[in-house]
């Protein structure tokens, strides 16, 4: 007897309509006092009540509509069974593949091409406020994505890291003992030139140390348990950098750090500075570029790193715990040893990208290491899809250097009047984009796994099977 | 019986309480090298907490496990170990292990003994073979030089990964999931993920496999191979098993030695057909008190 297809049920359109009433009738109760009614001055100094129903009726009608279509498209997808793709994903891995590569060689390229299009005075901002800022996103959400997509730990303190490596490049490259005795021992310009490349892997390592500190309290929690402490530990850190001024100066912030120097060659206009060095005119792009450069590099690494690692035993162990940490257990395997080399290994990366910060800022204040930060860097490497080099990118470029592009639509005030500030709707944007990733993409934009090692034919994992982890 | 004359594990006045609850009272019981020791029993019997107390999940109240690499004597060196703070002694007949003093990963590691649990714990969005390399963590941890030799691309580790690669091919040709190798493991029937997570506890290279229910959920045809498999596993790799099983087809084919429980004591040990005519098995699994009712019950139900 043969099946017959299943005939798609009639989308019953007064559900509907009641459902999208419903939506209506609440965003009128949310927006009446919020949108409808606007408090004013007049010009007797007297507060008065502005009612703007168009507007307030303009949005109840666009979330009736809006509620009536996602209501009418997910009813006509609810019959269809979803296919899960087992052989036809390797698309999805050669994507991942040439897609990185080509990024990065397009990565190497892209201060050329600013400085062609845009001349020395335009480019500035262009790398500095896109390449550099999204490239350190890139690299704290690649470190990050050890904890989180490997691992399978959810850290909501990972700004703490970061901080930690800002800081301990901070505190040594403007300390004086440390200046003095360098000043004694090699010679006085030694220690401003130098600092920077010899205090970039101890603040690696001092992250990784404090990555360690915060592992063993949280090894026996799980879940939202284990978020909470991690939030908590960001936090601390934060309050500690703030309260003890003795040590960090307090809100204040550490100012004056010196800027990376090219291995000895200072970017300044003197006489022994870059640009005469090398016979060309002076001009503070040279810095950014080669700050740039450094960036991409420090990135590059982590990148390289954390892919070699996915290969190597303790990747592998990383992603088993993720899975099931009582089987891992049950293997022989050290789930202690396992989960604190995860937490040491992101901090490290975080920290050196906090090193990197500090030098380009060359000014760091505990404002820089807020929550919000730990937010952004978390929803990074949820965006783009836990586990995936590529996918973190994708949403650095759309998180970060979109929200900077925002401050680029000045046109928009031609039409919204010149206090129009887009900027300042970036946190609606950041918050639209992510409701509407979770529908469509609940397991971020990248969302297969790639095999660490095959037999015969390298097959993407679907995303169903993967597990987000315990925590 | 080897249980006797060549044990492999001696399990000595093993007891756990949850609180009141007393799962396991005063077990003791010995399972031979390369036997397959069966331990049945009804539902709450306690079984899946022998296992767990002997694989280490669970920390016994009381109670002695005593596992053997080589062939030590036991008797001659268990009193004096467990006088010691240690959790093993190595001499060169072989070696000796506490179990109920070691942590889980330890028994796995160290005393090599593997387990596999009665809802399936696999990796499921790793590949079947990632699964099998996941087993094989200790031996290739080791030649990566904990991570380090591993990153730089060291040769030592990329021959000790091929290495462990075959053995993890060997193992799949011996399930039959040679076929399957690079699909995720999630993505298997079910009888293939039984088979799976054997093949993945044999590639720790154990000396006691510990099976919890392992013909649970297979068709007949099913529990024919895997009880070939299970043979296999003893003849050809020495490997001793220890198995908790409901499917009496399975336990009376090829188990050497039965150990029953009933509400966390042992009713009776012996081989298959002397438990099989127990008196007092045949009460725990029918619910009836003593000889007389199971006589009465019998003749009702028209055995």
């Amino acid at each position: 007897m043969m099946m017959e297809a299943p005939a798609r049920e009639p989308v019953n359109f007064v559900g509907l309509l009641k459902d999208a009433v419903f939506a209506a009738a609440i965003a009128f109760g949310l927006f009446s006092l919020m949108l409808g009614l606007k408090t004013d001055q007049t010009l007797n100094n007297q507060m008065v009540l502005v009612p703007r129903p168009g507007l307030l009726f303009t949005v109840v009608g666009l979330v009736f509509v809006g509620r009536f279509l996602i209501g009418y498209w997910q009813a006509i997808n609810a019959g269809k069974i979803k296919k899960r793709k087992a052989a036809a994903t390797p698309l999805a891995l050669k994507i991942e593949k040439y897609g990185t590569a080509a990024f990065v060689g397009f990565l190497f390229v892209y201060p050329m091409m600013v400085l062609g299009t845009a001349g020395p005075s335009g480019a500035i901002k262009w790398i500095d406020n896109f390449g550099i800022q999204i490239l350190i996103y890139i690299m704290l959400g690649w470190g990050l994505n050890i904890v989180v997509g490997l691992a399978g730990l959810l850290d909501l303190g990972y700004v703490a890291f970061y901080a930690v490596g800002a800081y301990s490049y901070a505190l040594l490259a403007t300390s004086e003992p440390v200046k003095e005795f360098m000043a004694g021992a090699i010679g006085p310009t030694f220690w401003p030139l130098w600092a920077f490349w010899i205090c970039l892997p101890v603040a690696g390592i001092l992250a990784a140390f404090w990555g360690v500190l915060l592992g063993f309290p949280v090894l026996r929690l799980r879940g939202d348990y284990l978020a909470i402490v991690t939030l908590a530990f960001g936090e601390i850190i934060r309050l500690v950098l703030i309260n003890w001024v003795e040590f960090s100066g307090g809100y204040a912030g550490i100012s004056s750090i010196p800027r990376p120097s090219f291995f000895g060659v200072p970017f300044n206009a003197t006489e022994s500075g870059f640009a005469a060095t090398f016979g060309l005119e002076f001009t503070p792009i040279y810095r950014t570029i080669f700050l740039f450069y450094v960036i991409l590099i420090l990135a590059l690494i982590t990148a390289v790193v954390s892919t070699r690692l996915r290969r190597l035993p303790v990747g592998r162990a990383w992603e088993a715990l993720r899975e099931d940490e009582i089987a891992c257990r049950s293997l022989g395997i050290n789930t202690v040893n396992t989960k604190l080399t995860a937490f040491a290994i992101g901090a490290m990366f975080g920290g050196f990208a906090g090193a990197f910060f500090a030098a380009r800022q060359g000014f760091i204040s505990p404002e820089s290491f807020v929550f919000l930060e730990s937010a952004q860097i978390l929803a990074i490497v949820v965006l783009g899809g836990m586990g995936s080099l590529l996918g973190v990118v994708i949403a650095s470029i759309l998180l970060v250097g979109g929200v900077e592009l925002l401050r680029e639509l000045d046109f928009l005030k031609a039409y919204f009047g010149d206090n129009f500030d887009p900027a300042q709707y970036r946190m609606l944007i950041f918050g639209a984009c992510m409701v509407l990733m979770m529908l469509w993409k609940p397991r971020g934009l990248i969302s297969v796994r790639e095999p660490s090692v095959f037999l015969k034919e390298k097959k993407a994992v679907s995303s169903d099977l993967v597990k987000e982890g315990h925590g | 019986m080897r249980a006797l004359t060549d044990p492999i594990l001696k399990v000595q006045n093993l007891t756990m309480r949850f609180g009141g609850l007393v799962a396991v009272n005063d077990l003791t019981f010995t399972a031979g090298r390369g036997d397959i020791t069966a331990l049945i029993g009804p539902n709450g019997a306690g079984k899946t907490t022998v296992f767990n107390c002997i694989t280490g999940f669970y920390k016994p109240t009381t109670g002695r496990m005593a596992l053997r690499h080589g062939s030590i004597d036991i008797d001659a060196h268990v009193e004096r170990l467990t006088d010691t703070p240690n959790d093993h002694v190595t001499n060169a007949e072989g070696s000796l292990y506490l179990l109920e003093r070691m942590p889980d990963f330890h028994v796995s590691a160290r005393a090599k003994v593997a387990r596999t649990f009665q809802n399936i714990r696999l990796f499921s969005g790793m590949t079947v073979l990632e699964n099998l390399m996941v087993a094989q963590h200790n031996p290739l941890m080791v030649a990566s030089n904990w991570t380090i030799g591993g990153l730089l691309g060291f040769a030592g580790f990329r021959k000790r990964e091929k290495a462990a690669i075959e053995t993890a091919k060997y193992w799949l040709e011996k399930t039959k999931l040679i076929d399957r190798a690079d699909d995720p493991a999630g993505d298997l029937p079910y009888g293939d993920q039984r088979r799976l997570e054997i093949a993945r506890a044999m590639c720790t290279e154990p000396v006691l496999l510990c099976l919890d229910e392992p013909a649970a959920g297979l068709n007949p045809r099913e529990s024919l191979e895997l009880n070939a498999l299970l043979r296999s596993i003893r003849d050809d790799h020495g490997t001793s098993l220890l198995l908790i099983e409901h499917d009496m087809s399975v336990v009376m084919e090829i188990s050497d030695h039965v150990v029953v429980l009933d509400y966390g004591t042992k009713i009776s040990d012996g081989t298959p057909e002397q438990v099989k005519s127990d008196p007092k098995v045949i009460a725990a699994y029918l619910g009836a008190e003593d000889e007389a009712e199971v006589e009465q019950i019998e003749a009702e139900v028209g055995l």
